[in-house]
């Protein structure tokens, strides 16, 4: 392609055959107007077939009754009305709003102040602290399951330490806890959504010009007051991006859930991705799965919507 | 902050409505091209029980069997890749593609592979109407018995062994019907213990039931752990009440819930027996700190670390526990019941089957036999497992597996061998994990755990027909 393109090019400088003006632009209008979309077919076709259609069909069999193996009956929306009215089911939504929580908004609220502090202070070794702050990022997230579940074990770390420090009372068996467990599970997605959510804020605050913090500096203010007046209003984008990464990951987290508590004790961690892959492939209760599917799928859009609009009018 | 009518995305309105109207059309073209799912599995030709079979394997050709197990544990692996070896030494001409997963994995992955193409030849699979008897329905396993006819199976296997891979054709009766699957080793849940422990409290094995639970009370005075139970992953709760209700429930009520047959119910006064003496355990504080939080296999490395009395769990744990205790682990079957009969949970590992996709259904029959075989029964006792058949012929192991041998066959032979108690029903497993999660953390009245049970059996019958 490259070459070819040069080759007309030195055509053209030569003053060759290739009308460069003039009367071939009309010619050009007259071309087929499905040229554009050819161009687009074969990456829409690849797109239609690994999401489009997988799309649909959740879509379809959702409002059928099926086990995955045997003949399939139309149901209708009764498989939407179940999401709504079974109290378990309602539960693992409820569940994932306090995710959310854990998440998105702590990472933010933690990350602003250490991404400020990262970037702005002249210590020794910064690569090193930004290394290990986006490491829990690099890890796959099983692996980082398989050590929390060891960490929250009634024997693990954790508790050893509480038990080290006099807290006896406070040591547990965390994951089999009914209260504690889903804010367990919480701080491990706050643990690894801090590392992105703090690259990506530093990332925004190395773009603010020195001059804005000298100006701030010269009219009195502290890093406190600068941070507030400087810093913040302009990460404002970033950490639009930041909560839509984070709350996306907070609906659809599964591997953590699955490997940690299983959606245990009881059904306290119970969250829709995993109640998709319980209904589907333990239960065989394909539709409803699908049903829950969908309706997460429109719940995510939702909120990343609603994120992105504050976002946008706030930076007007 | 201002509202800006004048936004220039409003201008880009109608190209976005071209761009959803496209949309809708190409998605709904896909809709009109799928029709409703599943295939509808009404094959005229009878369930294929009369077929002629060959079994000769060496006179079948080159053949790839497919296999997929979950022998994954330490003695389990031992056993099949031993007579894997030695199937392929005496047929030549057979392959073994072996694919090994555990459990858990097996069984969230093998209704999709079953449904697949590419399906596997020969698969564990879990006896449950959850799994069994939905790939029966759904004529995704053939029905063995030509071979096991051909093999003498039905002479080598009892009955009360059998029933457990049984399933009527349209697999809606579970215990009876067909077979469709032969398993290679028993499974009993009884109590294991430190022999240190009972020593150092100045205990014995426990013989009845009131052994068991005085013995449970000195433990927690003499500032023990009586019990260790790691239930984090929901089902392990279900062997340490199903041991509960042998003692309280008549067999046959039990074995009715379990496999989910009508006519009987969980809010009886025994269960609720059952359901209260488990309760009272955990108020009694007889199990270690945190049940609920705690792993499987974390429990019984912590009785094996020194910690705890006692252990109610499978006899597949008597491997890794021998290994790590020595001489220094006991089991016993749980009590005589109320009746004096023995009535333990427990049945058969996982048993092998046949998928309908089977390249070769006489080679995957060959197989299933080699590794049922007698020789193959010695072979599962010198890798530390226990055979389902013939157990009394073998030579019983020293230690722990000596005790899980003796209670094996005296429960079959003079007690009763109750089925798990998830068979009953696709979501029991699930529900009752739940339940009893719940019920020992105390969240939950004995009656609502019962009602939970009741509700989830109920319904099912009912829908069963």
């Amino acid at each position: 392609m490259a070459s070819s393109s040069t080759a007309t090019a030195d055509t053209a400088r030569r003053g060759g055959t290739v009308p460069v003006s003039g009367p071939s632009r009309p010619r050009r209008r007259q071309r087929s107007p499905w040229v554009p979309w050819a161009y687009l077919l074969p990456a829409f076709a690849v797109y239609a077939a690994f999401l489009l259609y997988p799309l649909v069909r959740s879509a379809q069999l959702s409002l059928y009754e099926w086990d995955g193996l045997t003949l399939g009956t139309f149901v209708g929306f009764q498989n939407y009305a179940e999401v709504l009215t079974n109290p378990d089911l309602r539960g693992s939504f409820g569940h994932t709003l306090v995710l959310i929580g854990f998440y998105a908004v702590l990472p933010v609220l933690l990350g602003l102040p250490l991404a400020g502090l990262l970037t702005r202070a002249k210590a020794r070794g910064l690569a090193f602290f930004r290394t290990v702050v986006f490491l829990p990022q690099v890890v796959a997230m099983v692996v980082v399951a398989v050590a929390w579940r060891r960490i929250y074990d009634p024997d693990g770390p954790l508790n050893d330490v509480l038990r080290a420090v006099g807290l006896d009372s406070l040591a547990r068996g965390w994951l089999g806890d009914y209260t504690l467990a889903l804010p367990a599970v919480g701080l491990i997605g706050t643990w690894v959504q801090l590392g992105l959510v703090t690259v990506l804020l530093m990332a925004g605050m190395s773009r603010i010009p020195t001059e804005r913090y000298e100006a701030a500096r010269l009219d009195g203010a502290g890093p406190v007051r600068e941070f507030f007046a400087v810093t913040l209003p302009a990460v404002r984008g970033e950490v639009a991006v930041a909560l839509t990464l984070t709350i996306i990951a907070a609906l659809k987290t599964f591997d953590l859930i699955y490997v940690t508590t299983a959606g245990g004790p009881g059904n306290s961690t119970a969250v829709p991705s995993y109640e998709v892959y319980r209904r589907a492939f333990k239960l065989g209760e394909v539709g409803s799965a699908a049903a829950v599917a969908i309706v997460l799928t429109v719940l995510i859009f939702a909120i990343s919507l609603v994120v992105n609009r504050i976002a946008d009018r706030e930076e007007k | 902050m201002s509202r800006a009518p004048e936004r220039p995305g409003r201008f880009r309105t109608p190209a976005r409505l071209r761009a959803a109207v496209g949309l809708v059309a190409v998605l709904s073209l896909f809709g009109a091209a799928a029709c409703a799912p599943g295939s509808d599995s009404k094959k005229p030709a009878g369930d294929g029980t009369d077929r002629t079979v060959q079994t000769d394997a060496a006179k079948l050709g080159n053949v790839t069997l497919t296999i997929w197990d979950q022998e994954v544990r330490g003695g389990q692996a031992e056993q099949m890749k031993a007579l894997n070896d030695a199937f392929h030494a005496k047929y030549p001409n057979i392959t073994i593609k072996r694919v090994s997963r555990s459990f858990d994995d097996l069984g969230a992955t093998l209704r999709l592979a079953l449904s697949g193409n590419d399906a596997p030849d020969v698969v564990q699979a879990n006896n449950g109407r959850a799994d069994m008897g939905k790939f029966v329905q759904a004529q995704q396993l053939i029905a063995l018995d030509p071979w096991a006819k051909a093999y003498g199976w039905t002479e080598r296997y009892p009955d009360s062994v059998l029933q457990y891979s049984r399933y009527s054709a349209d697999g809606k009766t579970f215990g009876e019907g067909n077979i469709y699957g032969l398993p290679q080793v028993g499974e009993i849940v009884g109590i294991f213990y430190s022999k240190d422990k009972l020593a150092k409290l100045g205990l014995q094995p426990p013989k009845t039931w009131s052994d068991l639970t005085s013995a449970l009370a000195t433990a927690k005075q003499g500032g023990e752990i009586p019990l260790q139970l790691g239930n984090l992953d929901k089902w392990p709760a279900l062997h340490v009440f199903g041991t509960i209700q042998g003692q309280f429930v008549p067999a046959d009520t039990v074995t009715q819930l379990a496999f989910g047959r009508r006519g009987a119910s969980w809010t009886t006064p025994e269960n609720t027996r059952a359901a209260e003496e488990l309760l009272k355990w955990v108020n009694a504080g007889y199990f270690n700190g945190s049940p609920n939080g705690t792993d499987y296999d974390k429990a019984w490395q912590n009785l094996a670390k020194g910690q705890g009395v006692f252990l109610i769990g499978g006899s597949w744990l008597g491997a890794d526990l021998g290994k790590a205790m020595g001489d220094k682990v006991g089991f016993v079957a749980p009590p005589p019941g109320q009746d004096g009969k023995v009535a333990a949970t427990g049945g058969t590992g996982l048993p092998f089957t046949i998928t309908s996709k089977a390249k070769n259904p006489d080679a995957a029959a060959a197989y299933i036999n080699f590794i049922t075989s007698s020789d193959a029964m010695a072979t599962l006792t010198r890798t530390g497992n226990m055979p389902v058949v013939e157990t009394s012929k073998q030579q019983a192991p020293a230690g722990v597996q000596g005790d899980i041998f003796t209670a094996f066959g005296a429960t079959t032979e003079s007690g009763r061998l109750l089925p798990y108690l998830d068979y009953a029903t696709p979501t029991m497993a699930d529900n009752m994990g739940a339940a009893l999660q719940e019920l020992i953390a105390k969240r939950s009245s004995p009656q609502q755990f019962l009602q939970k049970l009741q509700d989830d059996y109920g319904k099912f019958v009912d829908g069963n027909g």
